[in-house]
């Protein structure tokens, strides 16, 4: 019984460390990553705490909105997360966000959570103006006609 | 008829019992380590594409599972039916059925591209699909099997056995029903759609159950130094002689009605004249080995008592069974879809027209084995801790 | 469910037409039409059961040797060849076909045909498998566990199954190993108002317009006058799937 009790208070002890540890972790920094967009800003989409706390719930109850029933253009993106966040490396190129030390890995590796998103969404942020059409022939756009598709049709 | 004593069953030699045990656990590791590197390479590193959807891993997942409904069979003969030697071979019925059941779950479940997201398939259920009824058959299966080998082993609720017997035999014709109707209601393949599939699937449980029962049931008498009577096994073969002839019936009535149908005449030749491989694995492996060796070694009075005759037949029935699975799952998809009937497809982008080929890799034929020996791990550990095994399956008054 | 004597899709335009002028739109192609990407916080009112989207091809006029549609569908939603073609998603592939009896022979594209009753999502297990409002056919890669039962079960094998892992994604169509995936009718497009697909695009692009694009629902609208002066066919009509793609002179 008393060595349980013992063991109790150990254990509490130990939790409360490691709770103001994380806490002044997460106090003092900003955790925005050095050279990203977000870097530059005041606060994310919400204060930083909420976002915090409730980004994970956000991006989901976007994704069911717009993978079922196709509503665009959301308030909370996983797209803009990443173009916002993401930071440029050393050789200019865009740093994923999921590798060591970027935004999403650094909170995410911290509490041992897989950020299982990346698992099939991108990580950094796409070039602008690729959102339709050829992705890699960009000679594609240049003789641009102004005539309108289909209709020359029968 | 005198009573009946159950114990563990315990090895002559410690050591072959431990040292058999570390090699089923030997492939056991073997097989999940080949799921991992599936799983984490991605399915291209197997024999499985984008034609062959479903390769190895499911022919010996579906074959554990059809084979564990049947192996329930003996205990149903005994509790539900009223067969008097049947009876003691009960609980040994349940723990295999259980066990190949695990191991055919385990088979298919690391197989999926997200074996991760299984909380997924426990809590989206879309009631058209028979893949969601089975995720509850399977599961459904374990517990009412659990509970009937409650009621067989513990006299205090024994007097439910007979309900519990009652529901499990049901419950066991609802999972291989389901498990046949996966192939049954595909309307996009020629081999499938075939509503026969479902109750062939029911009898070919009957078969491969008993023949995995019988197999082990010899071994483990032999490894426990046990006597069996040649009544009882008597009996067993006689009724594995039936189920044979059964499949093969259902096989026959299944090829016949497909060669009525002018539009499946081209499935039909594939498997039955020129599908290369397919065609051996009917002829050779389902027909001579599964099917005409077996019955020859149970019904040629030649072997009347010889166990070995029992035993070459129960493993010749397996042999054949994992053939015939084989064409059923992978050969049905090999045959190309005829997506334009009339027409030939010269060129195609995506394989059309074209018998899909399919080589399986050794994590998918590891993995496979490994569902085999966690089926048997299962029993092994079940039959020593529990009390399954009769003392003496010695025929009564001799 | 649509309305008579009104077009549904032309409130739609009018609100597309209102976003570009807002967002300070960019015409990039024939009839693509890009909003600035800052501007993405319009909320778009979600795929309504008021339209159902579909497609006409004309065999006639899919070229030989022609890949463009296949290779702007790729493009456009980021599938890489690995050199691999067994285990290489396809989304549309071409087929050439020559008729047994009279040697007849005939080219055309082949991508999920967007059934109104898809064998892929009567098995799918968990709801992965789907159809819009729209009557467009995806796949909710969240909650696809990989089994593929729906490409046992769809008879235009049109699904394609990710056998590796993926980087580099398009933003427009997130993918990853183990799940299945097939044409997703350039649904990303559509929601944005883009009345044309990628492989429509990329055909009308090389002069052999053989793809349309359209709203099955609206009777003004030209896949339903298409439709309904000249004869078209399904491909494997005789399982009453109702696709949304319809063929011409096959």
């Amino acid at each position: 019984m008393r060595s349980s009790l013992i063991s109790k208070r150990y254990f509490i002890i130990l939790l409360a460390g490691l709770l103001l540890s994380a806490m002044s972790a997460f106090g003092e920094s900003t955790f925005v990553t050095k050279g990203s967009r977000a870097a530059s800003l005041d606060s994310c989409v919400a204060p930083t705490n909420v976002m915090r706390r409730n980004h994970m719930d956000f991006l989901k109850h976007g994704r069911d909105d717009t993978v079922l029933d196709g509503v665009r253009g959301l308030e909370y993106s996983l797209s803009e997360c990443i173009d916002c966040h993401a930071s440029t490396g050393q050789s200019g190129k865009a740093m994923p966000v999921d590798a060591e030390g970027e935004f999403c890995q650094e909170c995410h590796g911290y509490v041992a959570v897989s950020p299982a998103c990346f698992q099939c969404h991108r990580t950094t942020p796409e070039k602008k103006g690729n959102k339709y059409g050829y992705h890699k022939d960009e000679s594609f756009f240049v003789e641009s006609t102004s005539q309108p598709a289909g209709i020359q049709r029968d | 008829m005198s009573k009946m004593y159950y114990r563990e069953l315990y090895c002559g030699s410690p050591i072959r019992f431990w040292s058999g045990l570390a090699l089923l656990g030997a492939f056991i590791a073997i097989g999940l380590g080949s799921a991992y590197y599936m799983e984490h390479n991605g399915h291209w590193v197997t024999g499985m594409s984008n034609q062959i959807v479903w390769g190895l891993p499911h022919v010996f997942a579906i074959f554990l599972i059809v084979a564990a409904s049947g192996a329930l069979n003996v205990a149903s003969i005994g509790s539900v039916f009223g067969g008097p030697l049947y009876k003691p071979l009960g609980r040994y019925s349940g723990l295999l059925a259980i066990g190949l059941l695990a191991g055919g779950l385990m088979v298919l479940v690391l197989d999926l591209g997200r074996p991760d997201r299984l909380i997924v398939a426990m809590t989206e259920y879309n009631f058209k699909s028979i893949f969601a009824w089975n995720v509850i058959l399977y599961s459904g299966f374990f517990a009412i099997v659990g509970v009937y080998l409650w009621t067989m082993m513990d006299r205090s609720v024994s007097k439910f056995n007979r309900p519990v017997g009652f529901a499990a035999f049901f419950w066991r014709i609802a999972l291989t029903t389901g498990t046949g109707s996966i192939f049954g209601f595909l309307v996009a393949r020629e081999a499938y759609d075939a509503a026969i599939m479902a109750p062939m699937f029911v009898i070919m449980s009957f078969s491969y159950g008993l023949a995995f029962f019988i197999i082990t049931l010899i071994t483990a008498y032999i490894w426990g130094d046990r006597e069996i009577g040649d009544l009882r096994l008597t009996r067993l073969k006689n009724l594995l002689g039936v189920f044979v002839g059964a499949v093969l019936y259902f096989t026959l009535a299944y090829n016949i009605t497909n060669l009525y149908i002018t539009q499946h005449h081209g499935i039909e030749r594939f498997i039955l004249l020129d599908g290369g491989i397919y065609t051996q694995m009917f002829w050779l492996g389902q027909i001579l080995i599964g099917s005409i060796l077996p019955l020859y070694l149970i019904y040629s009075p030649a072997f009347e008592k010889s166990r070995w005759a029992i035993a070459a037949a129960s493993i010749a029935v397996l042999i054949g069974g994992f053939f015939q699975i084989y064409i059923i799952v992978i050969g049905g998809q090999a045959y190309p879809m005829n997506l334009f009937p009339g027409k030939e497809v010269v060129e195609s982008g995506f394989f059309d027209g074209v018998v899909a080929s399919y080589t399986p890799t050794f994590p998918e034929a590891a993995l496979g084995v490994a569902g085999i020996a966690v089926a048997l791990a299962m029993v092994a550990v079940g039959a020593r801790v529990f009390k399954v095994f009769p003392e003496t399956l010695e025929d009564p008054n001799s | 469910m649509s309305k008579k004597g009104d077009q549904p899709s032309m409130e739609r335009r009018q609100f597309i037409g209102g976003t570009i002028a807002a967002a300070g739109a960019v015409t990039i192609a024939p009839g693509v039409i890009l909003h600035a990407v800052a501007d993405t916080n319009q909320r778009t009112e979600g795929a309504s059961s008021e339209h159902r989207w579909g497609m006409v091809i004309d065999a006639n006029k899919c070229a030989d040797g022609c890949t463009a549609c296949v290779d702007a569908c790729n493009s456009e939603h980021g599938l890489t060849d690995l050199g691999r073609p067994e285990t290489d998603a396809a989304w549309i592939r071409t087929v050439k076909l020559k008729d047994k009896q009279t040697g007849n022979i005939s080219r055309l594209p082949v991508m999920c045909q967007h059934c109104e009753h898809p064998p892929c999502v009567d098995v799918c297990p968990t709801n992965a498998s789907f159809k819009r409002a729209d009557g467009v056919v995806l796949v909710d890669r969240h909650r696809c566990i990989g089994c593929r039962y729906c490409m046992m079960a769809c008879p235009y094998k049109a699904r394609s199954f990710i056998h590796e892992a993926l980087s580099d994604q398009s933003v427009s169509a997130p993918r990853g190993k183990g799940c299945v995936e097939s044409c997703t009718l350039c649904v990303h497009r559509i929601d944005e108002g883009v009345m044309q697909t990628a492989c429509q695009e990329a055909c009308d692009k090389d002069g052999h317009a053989a793809i349309l694009f359209g709203d099955l629902k609206d009777p003004n609208s030209e896949i339903s006058q298409v439709l309904k002066k000249y004869n078209s066919v399904q491909i494997r009509g005789d399982l009453e799937l109702n696709t949304g793609v319809r063929y011409r002179n096959l």
